[in-house]
Formats: C-alpha cells, structure tokens, sequence
C-alpha cells in the first residue's frame, strides 16, 4: 500500500491536507460498509462518532515545528488523582487563583459500565491560535521552532482578548508574573533546561498523558496519534484553531 | 506672532472663562457634581489597577474576562463614529440639512472617543505598557490593534477638522480633515466588531454579523446623542434652536426611523439564526430571550432600544423636539445596556458547553462591582463635563 504519510520530509511549510483528509476519509468510510459496521442498527451512534471522532487533522504530511510538540491524552486512564495538577503548580508557580491544566469531569448516567469520566484539558498550542492572532501587541507568540504558544510577559497590557479567544479557556491573568500565564508544556522550566518530559506527564502515574515530539516517526505520539485501529479526537475540532493536544481511549 | 497670539487669546480665555462662570447655578452644580464623580472614577480605577488589583476590585474573571468597562468603552466609541458619521452627511458628504450640526458634532465625537478611552485606560491591567507595545510591537493580524489605533487616529483627524471649523476660510481643509475622520471611524468602528466577530471560539459573536451591525448601532446612537446633546444646549445656553438646527434634527429623526426599523429586521435575523446554530450560541441567545437576561433583552433592548424610540420618533413627526429628545433618552440608556449585553452573553456560555462536562454545565454569571461602576461614572461625568464646559467655552458653537 502506497504511504501517504509524509514522515516530516517537508517540513519547511505546513501543507493544507484538505485532499488528503477526505481520501482518508471516504477511506475510513468505505471500510467501514465493507465491514459491514454501518448495517449494525445497534451501533449507529458508534458510526456518526467515528465519523467525526478521528482527529485527521493530526494526519499531516509534515510538522511545521522540530521539534512539534504535542500531547496525547488516553482519556480512559485518567482516574482524576489530580497529581499532574499538583505538579504543573510546583513547576510553574501556579497560584491558588488560577489553573494550566485541570481535568474536567462527565458524568454519564445511562452508561451501562462507569458512570464517570475524566477530560484532562490544557492549552492546546494550537497550529492557528486565535490568542495569537488577536493579540495587539504580540506578547503571545507561536514560537518559530518549536511550535508551543509562548508568552512576552513584559509586553503583555493585559488587556485579556487572548482570554476571549482561547476556545479552551486555558489563560488566566498572573498577578506576580504581571501578564497572562499559560501552559507553555513546561518550557521555562523544564525543557529549556534539558529535561525531555512535561512535569504533569512525568507525574501521572497512569500514563495518561503522554509528551512528545509528533514530527518523529519512531516517537510514542506519532505512532498514538497516526493509527486507525483506536478513536483519536481533539477538542472543539470546529472552532479551526488545530490544536496539538489529541485524546484517545481504549 | 507669538505675541500676537498671546494677545488674542488671553481675551478669548478670558471670555470663555467669564461664559462658564456666569452659566448659572444649576449649571456650576453640575459642573461641581461631574468633576467629582470624574475624580472618583479615576481613583477607583487606579486603586483598582494599581492597589487592589483588577481581580480583587472589578468582577470580571477568568471565564468572563471583559465585561462592564468594555461594554462602556464599546458604548463612547461607538457613539462617537455615529456623531461623526450623521454630522458629517451635512459638512462632509454636502447634504445641506445636516450642515448646522457639524461643529457641535465633531466636539462631541471627540469627547465621546476621549470618554471611552479613559474607561479602556482603567480597565487594561498595563495602560502604559500598551501606549509602548501599541507602537513598537504591533500586530497587524489583531483588531483590537488596528480598533486602538485607528479611533487614536480618529482623534487626532476629527480634532484638526474641529479646529479648522473653528477658523473662517478653512472650509476646504475641514472637509478633508473630516472625511479622514469619518474613513476611520468606520473602519475603527467595523474593526470593533470584528474584535467580536473574529472570536472563532465563540459562537455568539462569531460571523460577519457584528462589523455590520456595529455601523448600523452607531448611526442609531448617533442620531440619539445628537439630539439629546443639542436639545441640552439650547436649555444650557438659554436660546431656542434656530430654523436651520431645527430642520437639522427633523432630518436626523427621520434618519433615525429608518436606522431604526433595519434594526428591526437585523434584530429579528440575528435572533433566528443564532437560535438554530451551535448549541453554545443558542443557549446564549436563550439567555437573551428567556433566561437570565430576558428583562435586559426584552425591556432594554427590544422595547427600549428599538420600538418606543420607533414609536416616539413617528408620533413626533420629527418636529416635536421634547418626544424627540425623549426618545433620545430612552435610546441612550437602553443601548448603554445593549452593549453591556453583547459583550456579557457572549461569554456566559462556557467554552467546554459541548463536552458535557460537570464543571461547565451551568451558564457563567457576572454583576459589576463597586468599583466597575464608578470607573463607569467617571467616564459619563467626562462626557458630560467635557459637554457642559465644550457650550460656554464655544459659545454654543455658534457660526
């Protein structure tokens, strides 16, 4: 079978994969009634879920960051122990006030198994921020190299319309940093410094989260991210913004 | 030269000075009464900004992050680009009839940015960071940037062509002043609503449909503060408005039928299509219709911000100035809370409504603090103030 990944050969310019998605998509739909998966009644839901549930956003034939840090989050593991909280806190400085990563909470009554489940969210470092883009005076920036949405503190004005068109509500204004603070995937702390890993991934102990490079073909993201066999989705896939942060179960 | 103009003036100051002390004692009160409450907004912004701290005084927070002083800031300027826009049909565009309310327009159309700006000044958590960042690290890609600078350019347009209205023989310069004036007022205005219309995230205001509407609202205001602030004038300066102001207003509440019955459908479609879009912007337009801001909507908004102005200004036959002003007044008060209710509902639906989740399954919910409310005073005392001392000293902006 032919490969139409690109595995980051062309990574200079970020390609529109409008053409792509939809081959992949009629793919992934003319599987699915040769496997006969649209006949089942029952499974209906399952279907329209699918159709919108993998994230083909994420299948690019190249990353316009090296490396393009993304987060994969195996939503199903999540157990809400809130241990990536408290370390995002510690490494950042977050105070009491505000929040870089918190894990939201559904409760599903009709479920036939768990009742409740567990969405850890953060920024997105979205490839399109809005945050980016309405910003006056450019104290958030998409970072030229490796793609993580960062903060100029001392140009920020404070004037919160990146707090208006962030779709994930993942900013808040820091009173000690004098500028809105941010889930910069521990950048200042962290891999600025050397270390390979975020500080709330590090500190799960379910292996949710999971920290990489997604340009790199051999890495745990890519390999997580680009697969069928198992659902991958990003959050408010509508809004445009293309967000790096993909959920996954099972 | 200098000498000379030193000369000049200092009559010129003097005269004014001698206007605004003689204006009366219902006038000095509430010279008096504006210049405190003017002091007492700026102190409490600064407290806020620089002693408390914006998250302890005003009560805008992380998922409702602008709101009152916004809505406020949006209300001056956008009355500002409507004063300009009506007035300059006459001075600018040729239409005679509207011509005898280019000086006092203009005025106010600067008072009326100025008002918004002290507002957004206290409001901004780095007033004097944005005044360098603004400049030396723009974003062409952000409304907000081009909204700042073009309404900044905006004054300083609308304060030649003042000054050049000021002075005999300078017609031509005036109306090249005040076309530049009115270019970017709209486009600062329509930069406005795209700061709204351009949040991707937010479907309440996400669309083509704010930058439109945002000129249309301003027209409307425009018309109402230009009948509201003339008919004041001719009280303040005790001298019934002549023929040709008159017939000024006529057309003005004429323009302000029109205006008003578009609003009507523009109302009417936004209410319709935004009920069968996103669940996030249907459950604000709920909000609007039969939640939490059914009274603003419905009583502000709809009743008071559309159709009594409507009635009023038809039943006037534009020629009855006190029904007239009237209307103004409702208008004014009721597009006041207008915008205060485009800038809030658009944020009370949570950013995850969709997901389903337990810790955004309830609307966001905001009531301004004490000192939002005085920041607000002060920027209306600024208005008025500026309005009050702007008649004496410009002898009611007589030819």
């Amino acid at each position: 079978m032919k490969d139409i990944f690109d595995h980051g050969e062309n990574r200079e310019k970020e390609i529109p994969e409008i053409p792509l998605d939809r081959e992949r998509r009629e793919f992934l739909k003319m599987g699915l009634v040769i496997t006969g998966v649209l006949a089942g009644g029952g499974i209906l839901s399952l279907v329209s879920n699918v159709k919108n549930a993998y994230a083909l956003d994420a299948f690019r034939s190249g990353y316009p960051y090296k490396p393009h840090y993304a987060m994969v989050l195996r939503q199903d593991r999540c157990i809400d122990c809130k241990r990536c909280m408290d370390a995002c806190v510690a490494t950042n400085s977050v105070p009491d006030y505000g929040w870089r990563t918190m894990i939201l909470k559904r409760k599903i009554p009709q479920s036939v198994d768990q009742i409740m489940e567990f969405i850890p969210i953060l920024c997105n470092q979205c490839n399109n921020p809005p945050c980016v883009r309405t910003c006056p005076t450019r104290a958030t920036y998409k970072d030229k190299i490796h793609g993580i949405v960062m903060m100029n503190n001392k140009k920020c004005i404070g004037c919160k319309s990146c707090m208006m068109a962030c779709p994930y509500n993942a900013r808040y204004y820091n009173e000690a940093r004098k500028a809105i603070d941010k889930c910069d995937f521990c950048f200042e702390t962290r891999l600025s410094r050397g270390l390979k890993n975020v500080a709330c991934a590090e500190a799960c102990p379910a292996d949710v989260r999971v920290f990489g490079d997604l340009s790199d073909t051999a890495g745990r993201v890519f390999q997580m991210v680009h697969q069928l066999q198992k659902p991958v989705w990003v959050l408010r896939e509508d809004v445009g913004a293309k967000p790096n942060i993909f959920y996954t179960k099972g | 030269m200098a000498v000379l103009d030193k000369a000049l003036l200092s009559p010129a100051i003097k005269a004014a000075y001698n206007r605004v002390a003689s204006g009366g004692r219902l006038y000095l009160s509430l010279v008096i009464i504006f210049v405190i409450l003017l002091l007492v907004g700026i102190g409490s912004g600064i407290y806020a900004l620089f002693i408390a701290g914006a998250r302890h005084a005003y009560a805008t927070y992380r998922e409702i992050p602008v709101a009152l002083l916004i809505s406020t800031y949006v209300f001056f300027v956008v009355a500002s680009t409507g004063i300009c826009l009506v007035s300059s049909l006459g001075h600018v565009f040729g239409i005679k009839d509207f011509s005898p309310l280019a000086k006092r327009s203009v005025y106010l159309a600067i008072v009326t940015i100025l008002s918004g700006f002290l507002v957004i000044g206290l409001e901004i958590e780095h007033p004097f960071r944005m005044a360098l960042y603004n400049v030396i690290s723009p974003n062409f890609s952000s409304n907000i940037w081009w909204m700042g600078t073009l309404y900044s350019l905006a004054v300083v347009f609308l304060t030649a062509e003042f000054i050049y209205l000021l002075r005999e023989g300078r017609h031509k310069q005036a109306v090249i002043a005040g076309f530049l004036g009115v270019v970017t007022e709209v486009a600062a205005n329509s930069n406005l609503g795209a700061v709204f219309a351009m949040m991707n995230g937010r479907p309440f205001w996400y669309g083509p449909y704010f930058p439109v509407y945002f000129v249309l609202s301003a027209l409307i205001t425009g018309c109402a503060f230009i009948i509201f602030f003339v008919f004041l004038a001719q009280k303040i300066n005790r001298k019934a408005i002549d023929n040709a102001t008159g017939r000024a207003l006529e057309s003005v509440g004429k323009l302000a039928v029109l205006l008003l019955a578009i609003m009507m459908v523009f109302t009417f479609w936004k209410i319709m299509t935004t009920s069968v879009g996103s669940p996030s912007a249907a459950a604000a337009m709920q909000a609007l219709l039969t939640g939490p801001y059914a009274f603003n909507f419905w009583v502000l908004e709809i009743s008071g911000g559309i159709i009594i102005p409507f009635i009023l200004f038809l039943v006037s036959r534009q020629k009855n100035l006190t029904m007239m002003f009237a209307a103004s007044v409702i208008l004014i008060f009721s597009i006041f809370f207008t915008r205060l209710d485009m800038v809030v509902v658009g944020q009370i639906v949570p950013l995850y409504w969709e997901l389903g989740v337990v810790e955004y399954s309830q609307l966001h919910r905001y009531m301004p603090s004490v000192a939002e409310i005085l920041v607000v005073l002060g920027g209306v005392s600024f208005c008025a103030l500026a309005f009050l001392l702007g008649e004496k000293i410009f002898d009611g902006f007589k030819k």
